[in-house]
């Protein structure tokens, strides 16, 4: 790290103490943690604070990459070279069946594909690391229910969320006491909001894929969303018309179900003043928010991050 | 290496100057408060107004809502506040909240937590699981009916959780045609609600939420005559709790041992500072260190301070295990086996004293005996014999361990005088807990020979002085007999 680097402000400071706090308590506290790593933004944050909590040490854990098949090139390219540039022990998994069937969010729409391909997957991913506690990225700020979870979010064995019957969270004093196959999940990002997030990854000089930044690239207007249109994979529709517009994305996932919006925005200091003057909230480029009201509720229920 | 690195070098001048500007101004932590209310007082309006004005929703936000068949618009054309904010299906459906959630809002000065608690349902365990950790507690109260019995309850438990800055709401007071003097009256009665139970920072805002003046928004057309600060001013300034002033306090979380060479002590300051050089106490073992180095990712540090997350290497071997606690040598805290605490009943079964639980405070877990002394009556704010808590009780009980236990009171450090209480059959949180002192030991050659008052007093007083707080704590060590005038006279004539 430079000598240079200007010290962070009060109020990222108090949130980037408060994760390091979360990282080593369930490291300390659970037999078999885990680290959910999505490439995205919030992950590449996730990861920073892994690596300043446990410093000089190594990350004590894996970190585990639910890979649907359908990611953006870009991410696959810039989780292999984060993994070897830092050394890190990362679990890639895929749903076979899935796999096998062929399930994509073209055959199958977005809500059948995402509860194989994402939330199965990831429930068999945690149940053959036998992980008894696995970090996430989420934020409370980023949508409705996502604001009644608890930093440390206890699971059954069959990994489902009963909102209505959480453990009561009070101070910073966290129960990580759990039976045998039960688990929790643990949010060390869950004070923070979006532009704490650019804020941070600008003063700390972290990776993030460039995917975030404008730049022109080909892209197809389908449900109202701008879809990048460079995988092979992605079929035209009638009427639809490649064009190549200058586009960045707020959120990652899985390219098909993800919006690109119209940016010119190709520093952080540029995309940390469009957020802030930004009407739309970031997750209005992601597709499976949209199918029904209170569906991330019910994805989480299933056992979806 | 970087990619962001590139990009840093195109960053134009101005752009720096302007981004400089801005971080100057979030010079500050967040600042974390609690709402309390019910839903009649226009609870939810209240943080969806501040979240409205503040532009923490976006348009899609809004637009989700507009879709939700349950959903009208209110008569100014903005969003149903209360769908916006009540997040699950089941809450939706019911129109009720049922849990604590977390909102964030931030203005150019200072960014925000807001814990919303319901105002109904269990309120006791939500309120007492938001204030845990709020910095100032905003009543809110209807201008029309003004200081109910739940604005007791609300500020007694706020209080208790150990928040000193109140804001008092006086919301919808455009029904009431902007009447001052109803509002000074509301005003003048929640100071002495505030005072009587010791909280002096106090501010009193006439707002009407739904209208939005006074929230964000001045409202001085409305209402010329109040020319004091809107709810947002008052939260920009508000002062935080800061545990930086007391004695050094630093519960190891973990030990790292990447190589032979290093071993380092992981935590996060939790009271005063520390840096190389200190001497400082291992408890509860004794054992007597310097701090060698403060270690963290970015640099070695010269000093480290409350709230801040660092690796401390110490200057000799010695024995040190997570749940310990390294502190201050001049101003550790309190060793013993036996502690005062009052605690928050958060679970179905309640406390009961035949019970072992288990006590996690800090990083800290050991089991624990709990003998419930006395209950707080909500409703008039006094004290009475209980050896039980149910659910959503408040009381105040004897601490008992097997093992050494470290702790401040509550009122000096929140960070090492807090705990919780976890079940061991269900594992679940039980009970939050605050630490008032060390039990005074009562046995031997102490107990007998500690010197005992007879006071002989009228009903009235007798039962006035047993139902408060600092009578409750020690009620164990009382003797109590109800006589006429008569007999006590006789019985002290006799001791004469």
């Amino acid at each position: 790290m430079s000598e240079t680097k200007p010290p962070l402000d009060p109020n990222l400071k108090a949130l980037e103490s408060e994760a390091i706090h979360i990282f080593r308590e369930v490291a300390a506290e659970f037999e078999r943690p885990v680290m959910l790593y999505s490439v995205g933004k919030d992950s590449s944050v996730l990861l920073h604070l892994a690596r300043k909590a446990f410093y000089p040490g190594k990350i004590p854990f894996p970190l585990l990459h639910v890979d649907t098949g359908w990611k953006f090139k870009e991410m696959i390219a810039f989780r292999d070279r984060v993994v070897s540039d830092y050394d890190l022990d990362l679990v890639s998994h895929t749903n076979p069946r899935g796999k096998l069937e062929g399930v994509s969010p073209f055959s199958h729409g977005s809500s059948v594909y995402t509860n194989i391909m994402k939330t199965e997957a990831l429930r068999q991913a945690l149940d053959a690391g036998q992980y008894d506690a696995a970090f996430g990225g989420a934020r409370r700020d980023e949508e409705a229910s996502r604001a009644k979870e608890r930093i440390y979010s206890f699971r059954t064995p069959d990994h489902g969320w009963d909102p209505r019957n959480q453990r009561p969270e009070l101070w910073s004093i966290y129960n990580g006491m759990i039976r045998k196959g039960e688990s929790v999940r643990a949010f060390p990002l869950s004070n923070w909001t979006e532009v704490d997030i650019w804020r941070y990854i600008q003063v700390e000089d972290i990776p993030i894929v460039p995917l975030y930044f404008a730049a022109p690239r080909p892209v197809v207007e389908r449900d109202g969303m701008l879809i990048l249109a460079e995988d092979k994979r992605l079929e035209l529709q009638p009427g639809e018309v490649k064009r190549v517009e200058t586009i960045r994305f707020r959120t990652l996932g899985c390219f098909p179900l993800t919006g690109a919006i119209h940016s010119t925005a190709t520093t952080l200091d540029a995309i940390i003043s469009e957020l802030e003057t930004a009407t739309v909230s970031e997750r209005q480029g992601r597709a499976i928010d949209r199918d029904e009201a209170g569906s991330m509720e019910k994805k989480k229920r299933e056992g979806y991050f | 290496m970087s990619v962001n690195s590139a990009i840093a070098e195109r960053i134009s001048t101005d752009v720096e100057t302007e981004a400089a500007v801005r971080t100057a101004d979030r010079n500050a932590r967040p600042l974390r408060l609690i709402t309390c209310g019910s839903v009649d007082d226009g609870k939810s309006t209240l943080i969806g107004r501040l979240l409205w004005d503040t532009k923490a929703v976006k348009d899609d936000q809004a637009d989700a809502l507009a879709r939700d068949d349950r959903h009208s618009q209110n008569e100014l054309g903005l969003p149903d506040f209360a769908l916006l904010l009540d997040g699950l299906q089941a809450e939706r459906e019911q129109g009720i909240t049922i849990d604590v959630a977390y909102r964030y809002f931030a203005t150019d000065r200072r960014s925000f937590i807001v814990a919303d608690t319901p105002g109904h349902e269990q309120y006791t365990r939500n309120m007492a699981t938001g204030a845990s950790t709020a910095d100032l507690a905003v009543l809110l109260v209807d201008a029309r009916t003004g200081i109910l019995e739940q604005t007791r309850r609300h500020a007694t438990i706020a209080t208790l959780m150990g928040i000193r800055q109140f804001v008092l709401a006086v919301n919808k007071i455009d029904l009431i045609d902007y009447d001052q003097q109803r509002f000074d009256h509301i005003a003048a009665e929640f100071r002495q609600l505030a005072l009587s139970l010791g909280v002096t920072d106090i501010k009193a805002i006439p707002m009407s939420a739904l209208l939005g003046e006074n929230v964000v928004v001045s409202g001085r057309s409305a209402m010329p005559w109040y020319d004091g600060p809107t709810l947002v001013n008052v939260l920009e300034l508000a002062t935080q709790r800061t545990a930086q002033a007391v004695g050094f306090r630093f519960p190891v979380q973990r030990v790292s041992r990447p190589n032979e060479g290093f071993r380092g002590y992981q935590g996060t300051v939790a009271g005063g500072s520390v840096k190389p050089g200190d001497s400082v106490v291992v408890l509860p073992s004794g054992t007597v260190a310097n701090v060698k180095q403060i270690v963290t990712y970015d640099l070695v540090r010269n000093a480290a301070v409350a709230g801040d997350a660092i690796t401390l290497v110490l200057d000799r071997p010695v024995d040190v295990a997570r749940g310990d606690m390294i502190a201050s040598i001049d101003a550790a805290p309190a060793l013993g086996l036996a502690f005062e605490a009052k605690l928050v009943a958060l679970n179905g079964e309640g406390i009961r004293a035949d019970k072992r639980y288990w006590l996690k405070s800090s990083s800290r877990r050991q089991r624990v005996r709990v003998e419930p002394r006395s209950m707080l009556d909500l409703k008039t704010g006094q004290w009475k014999s209980s050896d039980n808590l149910p659910l959503n009780a408040i009381g105040t009980v004897h601490l008992s361990f097997d093992e050494l236990a470290m702790f401040d009171p509550y009122e000096t450090n929140r960070n090492t005088g807090a705990f919780i209480l976890i079940d061991p059959d269900t594992n679940n949180t039980v009970a939050g807990g605050m630490i008032q002192t060390r039990a005074k030991s009562v046995d031997g050659i102490d107990g007998a020979e500690r010197n005992q008052v007879l006071l002989s007093l009228p009903q009235d007083l007798a039962n006035q002085l047993m139902a408060s707080e600092a009578f409750a704590a020690i009620r164990d060590h009382v003797e109590i007999r109800r006589l006429n005038s008569a007999r006590a006279s006789a019985i002290l004539e006799e001791l004469d």
